[in-house]
């Protein structure tokens, strides 16, 4: 379980160091999507238009955060529960994603996109909404506002906590983290 | 007859949410503490020590511990004595619910299940509520509330084992729904399973024997012990903290059955079980 601090956007090299239970803590740009701006991203690179951010060495951050008070950047915001995003991941990886930030399973055809394309999928703390909206500095709505919470957003972070949950090398947090505190 | 005022309750109401949503209930709170002491591994406890201070912290600056507020869900009990006036008991729920969300700026998370389009304009900021009303003899009006999140109610499960089956069945089911629920549920939780009535009555039960206090024990004392095993078997699993592998992944399981008489129909044993993220928001309100 080793510990990094990484800077975003992330290249190969910086992917290829970690490891499934590692700590890193991301600081940069993170974009915020979920199921249905994912749906609308993968449409645009099927079209072979243009996506609304650069998407080589992105990171992807599923939220969809509350509305912020008055004078707040954002509101709570912790992952939501990843595998809905499993059926756009592949293709996104496959045109340069490196990271996704979220809670919870993903299925294989993720995990093998992880390993061919290099990419990581970090495990953030579900329902510690309070605490990860701390580490947001600037938060903007880059495209599709009338999906509300749901819009895509370029968010600024400092130091924000993730666990590497899937590596490059197809290991598998969830999986072996159970494995070994399994007690049957 | 005593009178409760339509504007009491939307007010109690509305003040209820907020405060729920941004103040983890007070049994979670301990309950995660004495798990911190309890886990044996590394990254288990560093998450658990985020939820502590994310606790801390929404509690401070009045933020909601979750950016996932939940459905509104009221089981409301409602005296014989009670008369309600300046309108109806409905709609006060109504707009107590949209009121707490919508100045507590909370999420609104209601959408038509077809068309997925958020339902804030049409009907209302995450309206409709869930509510469920009983008659009781009295002159109290009893109401309370979860915000329950879309993450472990996604985990939840019902079925309809055969009779012969037994607890034997039940454990091996609600092994079977923690077991595949894993991380997405956001552990360490709290497992409710309704045992008995109908089918939908199972599944009622499963979600209000999550209002009971954690680490209070259960009336029926056989049932007491069941939970107590079935806690220690799950907590076998591994799972752990975000499911990142631990010791610490139940944290109580609450089982409630139809009364009088513990009921099922002769043919049947319906089983439900209803997750309970660490993010625990129930409250209760007497008026
Ligand atoms: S399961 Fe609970 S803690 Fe996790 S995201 Fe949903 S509401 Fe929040």
């Amino acid at each position: 379980m080793a510990e990094y601090k990484l800077q975003t956007p992330l290249s190969d090299e910086d992917v290829s160091k970690l490891k499934a239970g590692d700590i890193v803590y991301l600081s940069g740009t993170l974009y915020t999507a979920r199921d249905a701006a994912h749906k609308r991203l993968v449409e645009l690179i099927e079209k072979g238009e243009k996506l609304p951010f650069e998407l080589q060495g992105a990171v992807i951050y599923y939220v969809g955060p509350t509305p912020p008070k008055p004078g707040e950047v954002i509101g709570s915001a912790g992952p939501t529960t990843s595998y809905r995003m499993d059926s756009y991941a592949p293709t996104l990886i496959e045109h340069g994603l490196k990271g996704m930030i979220g809670k919870g399973k993903r299925n294989e055809a993720v995990k093998e996109a992880c390993k061919k394309y290099k990419a990581v999928y970090f495990g953030a703390v579900g329902g510690a909404g309070a605490l990860l909206a701390k580490r947001i500095k600037e938060a903007e709505v880059i495209a599709y506002p009338e999906l509300g919470p749901e819009a895509v957003r370029r968010l600024v972070v400092e130091d924000f906590p993730v666990v590497v949950v899937n590596d490059t090398y197809g290991n598998d947090l969830y999986e072996e983290g159970r494995k070994e505190w399994a007690k049957e | 007859m005593r009178t409760i005022a339509y504007n009491d309750i939307v007010k109690a109401i509305r003040d209820t949410i907020i405060y729920s949503t941004t103040h983890l209930s007070e049994d979670m709170l301990k309950a995660l503490q004495e798990a911190l002491q309890k886990e044996e591994s590394p990254v288990s406890r560093a998450v658990l020590e985020q939820l502590l201070e994310n606790a801390q912290l929404a509690a401070k600056e009045t933020k909601p511990l979750c950016q996932d507020t939940g459905l509104a869900i009221f089981f409301v009990k409602v005296g014989e004595d009670v008369k309600i006036e300046g309108g109806s008991l409905k709609s006060a729920i109504y707009e107590g619910t949209q009121k707490g969300y919508e100045e507590g700026y909370l999420r609104a998370s209601t959408c038509d299940c077809f068309t997925r389009q958020n339902l804030k304009d049409k009907v209302g900021y995450n309206l409709p509520p869930i509510i469920y009303f009983d008659i009781v003899p009295g002159d109290k009006l009893e109401i309370e509330f979860a915000a329950k999140g879309g993450g472990s109610e996604n985990g939840s499960r019902a079925t309809m084992l055969a009779p012969a089956q037994g607890i034997p069945g039940i454990r091996a089911f609600v092994k079977e729904v923690v077991s595949n629920a894993g991380p997405n549920v956001c552990p360490p939780i709290v497992v409710g399973i309704g045992i008995g009535g109908s089918f939908d009555m199972a599944a009622v039960m499963s979600k209000h024997a999550l209002f009971r206090d954690i680490g209070s024990s259960n009336p029926d004392p056989e049932l007491d012990k069941l939970e107590k095993e079935i806690q220690e078997e799950l907590n076998k699993l591994g799972i752990g903290a975000m499911g990142m592998g631990g010791t610490q992944t139940v944290l109580a399981v609450h089982i409630e059955t139809y009364q009088p008489g513990r009921m099922c129909h002769i043919a049947s044993l319906p089983v439900a079980v209803n997750i309970q993220c660490h993010s625990s928001r129930h409250a209760h309100i007497t008026l």
